[in-house]
């Protein structure tokens, strides 16, 4: 079993209308079956409305299931008992960076999660400098959140969960409210994190280009999860993903356009390199020999060693589950 | 020329330690029904320049004009130049809101009406409108910013995140303005919501001839729908030009901790490794047809033979 393990999940939320009595059921995830492996990096994709931030909740338990059941590191969330247990595990960081933030220093925030846990004194300041030495804010330890930008007072909020060393962060749209700087900033971050600490990262985002780089996708559509895979095999899928009310990156969307005007390209192109060597390849290609039309050949998969131990890794996967 | 800015700076918390210059010596003009899109870091004082423009802020030094009419001089031409202006003489400030139009970031928080046609209307109300005239006004926002009549008597607290999103800006257009100005308008919409929206602002502008500013950190947004740049950095104008202008500076623009759009990067990229490619393709569609043709330029045709 992974990190976090869902089998069936359903929530409804409830809608009450101007008299008590007339309630409504509102589905918002519906039989969400899924399996995060430890040290993976996890993006949700969906359009709003989708269900991922209800999903989200799941993972630290601040929504319990209506049916089906979510285990957090083997612990089923609905078990009362063991709910700080589960929110010690998975910490969350949310949309808006002033909403999450309550001490009147930097240091003094981060420390409030381990001295909830009840951690030591001398304890607390261990991990107050550890984890904002992590995200990088450790000088301004002393400082005042409110005189933050927008990116480092996400990374506090960040340092402030990892303060409670969870073994997975749940982050919700941490970058929409945020410039391209502090974006970057906070993606930086949190890919550190995931590499250096092996924390599990489950990243809900708008930004496709945030996604290129994870291990795993998962896109939702009203409260189910339609499409999974690699950043690859996702977003090979353009005229899908656009039906979904998603996009794909710039240059994977400009690759498309090209393949489509009968360049030979492969499918799912993510990154800027990437396409630059495959255009200049072709470009070769047709200086030496002009090919007609019938003989181009059909790639389907990118040319570099990445793609090809993503594509195994979750090969893998698939076959886990099966 | 609708709006002009004419030397001004702005001081926050002026003679106090904290003192921070965050306009310095502006000078800018915009004509009417531009396209303009506003980019700069946080902190580099777009907020604090689109709220001179209806009269929010007033200027420490320098001076604003709409429509030629200094909005914090005298209207008595006898008063003119004078520091202090008498209270008869003041340009009316509440009018000036309703020509320029602003939109703030997450507008939607600032719904509070019982249901959607009534927050729209709040606006035309506060104008002195008659009651057919506030409905007429508010129906035709609504329809312009793609609101479905479905949702006129639906609190507006039960849509959706782009639903509210469009009231709120529905509620700005129903009062008339010439200007609308929009402070990240697409900021925590999903993709089709970002898009929508945009389209939207883009057909007020095509069909209305409203004069738009989209303030934005989207790069790849303004490149696609704004006719002219403006970046702000440092409280001052760094570049003000078309997007092919602007983003052309690139490499100085990540200096201001900016980037231009990615198809940007490509082309300029395919260009040093040898390609000829147009470097100032800023959308997809013109970095494609720059592509394409650079490529069917190293191949010869053969006759009767097409390159689909």
């Amino acid at each position: 079993m992974g990190i976090i393990k869902s089998v069936k999940l359903a929530f409804d939320y409830l809608k009450y209308g101007e008299d008590e009595s007339d309630v409504q059921k509102v589905r918002a995830i519906d039989d969400v079956t899924i399996d995060i492996e430890k040290g993976d990096f996890i993006a949700i994709l969906g359009h709003n409305g989708s269900g991922k931030s209800t999903l989200a909740k799941h993972m630290n338990a601040l929504l319990l299931p209506t049916e089906g059941t979510m285990w957090v590191d083997g612990i089923d969330t609905a078990k009362e008992p063991e709910l700080w247990k589960v929110r010690q595990k998975a910490g969350m960081v949310f949309q808006n960076p002033d909403n999450q933030i309550i001490g009147s220093i930097v240091e003094e925030d981060v420390g409030f999660g381990p001295e909830n846990m009840g951690v030591p004194t001398d304890e607390i300041w261990t991990r107050v400098e550890e984890s904002l030495t992590k995200v990088g804010m450790i000088k301004h330890r002393d400082k005042s959140p409110n005189r933050l930008s927008g990116g480092q007072k996400q990374r506090v909020a960040i340092a402030g969960v990892v303060a409670m060393r969870p073994d997975c962060i749940v982050l919700d749209e941490p970058t929409a409210m945020l410039d391209p700087n502090g974006r970057q900033e906070v993606l930086r971050t949190v890919s550190e994190l995931n590499e250096k600490e092996n924390v599990t990262v489950i990243l809900i985002t708008h930004y496709m280009e945030e996604v290129i780089h994870a291990d795993h996708v998962f896109v939702m559509d009203s409260g189910h999860v339609v499409m999974q895979g690699t950043p690859r095999e996702i977003f090979s899928q353009v005229d899908r993903l656009k039906k979904l009310h998603l996009d794909v990156p710039q240059v994977t969307e400009l690759a498309y356009e090209l393949k489509k005007s009968g360049i030979d390209l492969p499918d799912g192109i993510l990154t800027k390199e990437e396409l630059v060597e495959e255009l200049l390849r072709v470009s070769e290609k047709m200086k030496s020999k002009p090919q007609s039309k019938g003989t181009r050949s059909e790639k389907t998969s990118g040319g570099n060693k990445a793609s090809g131990k993503a594509r195994k890794k979750s090969n893998e996967r698939e076959g886990t589950k099966k | 020329m609708i709006l002009e800015l004419k030397n001004v700076s702005f001081t926050y918390s002026r003679g106090t330690t904290y003192s921070v210059k965050a306009l310095d010596n502006i000078n800018l003009s915009i004509d009417e029904g531009q396209f303009i899109g506003v980019i700069g870091h946080t902190g580099s004082g777009k907020s604090t320049l689109i709220q001179h423009l209806n009269g929010l802020m007033q200027p420490t030094e320098g001076q604003v004009f709409y429509e030629g009419q200094d909005i914090w001089g005298s209207t008595n031409p006898a008063e003119q130049g004078k520091k202090k202006v008498s209270k008869k003489n003041r340009y009316d400030l509440r009018s000036l809101r309703t020509h320029v139009g602003l939109v703030f970031q997450y507008p939607e928080n600032q719904l509070f009406e019982t249901d959607v046609i009534s927050d729209v209307s709040f606006g035309p109300k506060n104008q002195g409108l008659d009651e057919t005239e506030i409905r007429r006004r508010a129906e035709e926002a609504l329809r312009q910013t793609g609101v479905a009549e479905k949702f006129w008597k639906v609190s507006p607290f039960e849509l959706s995140g782009g639903q509210k999103r469009r009231v709120a800006i529905a509620g700005v257009l129903a009062m008339n303005p010439k200007v609308l100005i929009l402070d990240e308008p697409t900021a925590g919409l999903d993709p089709q919501g970002r898009d929508d929206i945009l389209d939207q602002i883009k057909k007020l502008h095509d069909e209305r001839g409203i004069t738009i500013l989209l303030v934005s950190h989207s790069m790849e947004d303004v490149a696609n729908y704004a006719d002219r740049i403006i970046v702000v950095n440092d409280g001052k104008i760094a570049y003000d030009g078309t997007p092919k202008e602007v983003f052309s500076h690139y490499r100085e623009l990540e200096q201001m901790g900016l980037a231009a759009p990615q198809t940007t990067y490509i082309v300029n990229e395919l260009a040093e490794r040898g390609m000829d490619v147009d470097t100032t393709a800023t959308t997809i569609t013109e970095a494609k047809e720059s592509i394409l043709k650079a490529l069917l330029e190293k191949r010869q045709l053969r006759k009767g033979e097409t390159f689909v």
